[in-house]
């Protein structure tokens, strides 16, 4: 037999899980996942968002992949998207980077200047 | 608990099934495997999306991208474009919709954009097998809200105040039913859900019971409390067997979880349920007839009062209730009564579900909130009539029911309204004719059902309704006179006023509303022995117009029994041979030259 809290439990959990369905306000990591990106390591750079977000158990925070957007030499990119529609470019992903960008970005919110594009002087 | 990038939903609605989805998700499975995504997307198998008309549909979220008509062969394709380089496969999406870049998601459909979903709020988003799915968008949190902080009373008040009405066609104040049951004094009461939905072209309630079983069963469990009964039974239709089988899945689970059985979220509260099956008698969707039918005795109704609420099943105090009406509880108990009865008009409050069907491009389910017009019912949300053809009636409420002319085609719908215009709400089947139906054969194959489906109990339903019957059958064959446009209308008249059931006395409804609408196409079938609408077969001749017959001889090669002579190459007017013409209408639809006429 469960008991309410138990039920409510099961309500958070299986929520985080599925919540992407209904839910609208969340903040969107967004990986090219091109050609180019793919080559330049894309594949490694998603799966390592989506299991480093899973290890930190956070909340409201969708993964999904979009096209090249043209500066393949960039590769992989990945925009993290906001509540407010705020984007943050990073560029030369790899998945050690994105573990430093799931726990200062992500969950902490600063973020992490050194990854995004640098203009050249 | 694994998390995912991507789900995708597939609808697992009968519809659906029917249209491959079965085959679609095994073709998911392989090919995520293939491209070894498969820990990062789930295939999820829900509940029907509503646009039948397009299916097979797939959804996928987080984007909430819609793909319709979705083949097995396409699979491939979605996986690779959509799943592995987040590229919309463009050619699946509506065609016909306005879409702007970037809005793709499904809300944003003119499908969807004026419908509220409440009672469909969990088809096509969860998966109907899985319990923590529904848990997870609050499932069960009404009946644990229920049972630890409010008074039986106090949930009867709610219901009331909600404004809520039996969705199974009466229309009753379902607040009003449980206080009735709940002030009667006995240890044995009881709780029956009708699930058997019996109207031709209805199938809310089925798509409920697939998409979203708990909903049900937790609202059964919150009415169980309120009245007093620990039983409860599930009247469904054995024709819906994906229904049956995940209501039973989400029974065993609910019993797993301890949400049904005895000392249920540990308060003390027993409550258990059942289903029990139909044989397929549209009279068991009658109340005291399905009570009959789960005492295990032949499915008639009997003469009411005493009420159910006060002797229903063996005798006993018992509730009834459709589906969908239950499928409102558990979101009225957790948002309030004031936010459900701010939706609707001032006597029907809260949406309601229709299964659009018919004339009509978008074929399907839809829930509007009450007051919806027809005219936004089915131009907005159905996409209007297909072919570019004239809206002619829409007929509500089944065999039950009767049709709303075009001329009344922006009366916003609520159960009074529709009365008043001679239809009922009944179950929500909505059927829409276009120019090219007859009303007379329309009222006839209403009838044809209702004489099928009597159960013989009283004389008025099974003599009368076979009167009336043979009356309409004259008539379409151009035999009729114009006294027989009275005795019907008498005929159907005794009959409403002295049937024992709800069966009986709206079996005459089809007649009385296209007599009071259509009158003019009854005297033409019967005065001119003509069918406006050009259908009735009996009363129509094929003739060429001779002036206009570019003798170009297609209609003479498409004849099904060879009709039709002339020459092509001497430039011979054709001619059709009445004595060999079937009336199949092949050579009206192939002429170029529109040179038939009927």
């Amino acid at each position: 037999m469960k008991t309410l809290a138990e039920l409510e439990e099961i309500r958070k959990r299986t929520f985080d899980e599925i919540g992407m369905r209904t839910h609208t306000d969340y903040t969107r990591v967004v990986v090219g996942m091109a050609t180019c990106g793919i080559a330049a390591g894309a594949r490694e750079v998603m799966n390592a968002f989506v299991s480093e977000i899973q290890k930190r158990d956070i909340a409201d925070v969708n993964v999904s992949a979009t096209g090249c957007v043209g500066v393949c030499r960039l590769e992989p990119i990945v925009d993290v998207i906001d509540k407010d529609g705020k984007k943050v470019t990073y560029v030369h992903m790899t998945p050690e980077k994105v573990a430093k960008v799931v726990l200062e970005h992500l969950a902490n919110g600063k973020i992490c200047l050194e990854y995004t594009l640098q203009e050249e002087e | 608990m694994q998390l995912f990038r991507s789900h995708v939903l597939v609808c697992g609605g009968t519809n659906c099934t029917f249209a491959n989805s079965e085959k679609i998700i095994a073709a998911f499975d392989k090919n995520l495997v293939e491209n070894k995504l498969e820990n990062e997307v789930k295939i999820v198998q829900t509940g029907c999306f509503g646009l039948c008309e397009e299916g097979p549909i797939i959804v996928i979220y987080p984007e909430g991208t819609m793909y319709f008509k979705v083949d097995v062969k396409d699979v491939q394709e979605i996986v690779q474009e959509h799943l592995l380089k987040g590229r919309l496969v463009s050619r699946l999406l509506q065609q016909s919709s306005e879409a702007v870049e970037g809005e793709y998601a499904i809300e944003k459909s003119s499908f969807f954009k004026k419908q509220m979903r409440v009672a469909l709020r969990n088809c096509g988003v969860i998966n109907p097998e899985l319990i923590d799915e529904y848990i997870a968008f609050d499932g069960y949190k009404a009946l644990g809200k229920a049972l630890t902080e409010m008074k039986p009373m106090e949930i009867i008040k709610t219901i009331k105040d909600s404004g809520l009405r039996g969705r199974g066609g009466g229309g009753f104040p379902t607040g009003t039913k449980w206080e009735f049951a709940a002030k009667q004094d006995n240890e044995q009461k009881y709780i029956c859900c009708n699930a058997d939905e019996g109207d031709p072209g209805a199938f809310m309630d089925r798509s409920v019971l697939e998409g979203d079983p708990h909903s049900v069963i937790e609202a059964m469990a919150i009415a169980g409390y309120a009245i007093g009964a620990n039983y409860g039974f599930i009247y469904v239709r054995a024709e819906y067997p994906i229904a049956v089988k995940r209501l039973q899945i989400a029974i065993d689970q609910a019993k797993e979880y301890g949400l049904l059985g005895d000392n249920i979220l540990d308060t003390g509260f027993k409550f258990d349920l059942e289903i029990r099956l139909g044989a397929g008698a549209f009279v068991c969707g009658e109340e005291t007839a399905l009570m009959t039918s789960i005492e295990g005795k032949r499915g008639e109704p009997r003469v009411r009062p005493p009420f159910p609420a006060v002797k229903g099943l063996w005798q006993k105090p018992t509730i009834l209730n459709n589906v969908e009406t239950l499928a409102n509880i558990p979101v009225i108990m957790l948002k309030g009564s004031e936010w459900f009865a701010s939706m609707g008009t001032e006597k029907s409050k809260g949406t309601k579900v229709f299964a659009v069907g018919g004339k009509i491009n978008n074929t399907g389910l839809i829930e509007i909130p009450m007051g919806t017009t027809l005219r936004e019912v089915i131009y907005d949300i159905g996409g209007g009539i297909p072919d570019g053809k004239k809206f002619k009636a829409a007929q509500t409420g089944g065999p039950s029911g009767g049709c709303i002319p075009a001329s009344h085609i922006d009366t916003p719908i609520d159960y009074e309204s529709l009365i008043e215009l001679g239809a009922m709400m009944g179950s929500g089947g909505l059927i829409v004719m276009d120019e090219d139906t007859c009303m007379v054969d329309i009222a006839k194959f209403f009838l044809e059902f209702t004489v099928d489906e009597s159960c013989g109990k009283c004389n008025p339903c099974r003599l009368g309704t076979r009167r009336m019957m043979e009356m309409l059958d004259k008539i379409t064959k151009g035999k009729g006179v114009m006294s027989d446009l009275d005795e019907l209308e008498n005929l159907a008249k005794d009959i409403k006023a002295s049937s024992l059931c709800a069966l009986g006395q709206t079996a005459p409804n089809p007649i009385l509303s296209t007599l009071r609408y259509f009158r003019d196409e009854y005297e033409a079938h019967i005065r001119d022995h003509k069918c406006p609408a050009g259908s009735c077969k009996a009363l129509l001749a094929y003739e060429v117009i001779e002036e206009k017959c570019v003798s170009c001889g297609l209609c003479a090669k498409n004849c099904p029994v060879n009709a039709i002579t002339g020459s092509k190459k001497e430039k011979i007017p054709f001619v059709i041979d009445q004595d060999i013409c079937i009336k199949c209408n092949v050579c009206f639809e192939k002429c170029p030259a529109e040179a038939i006429k009927k």
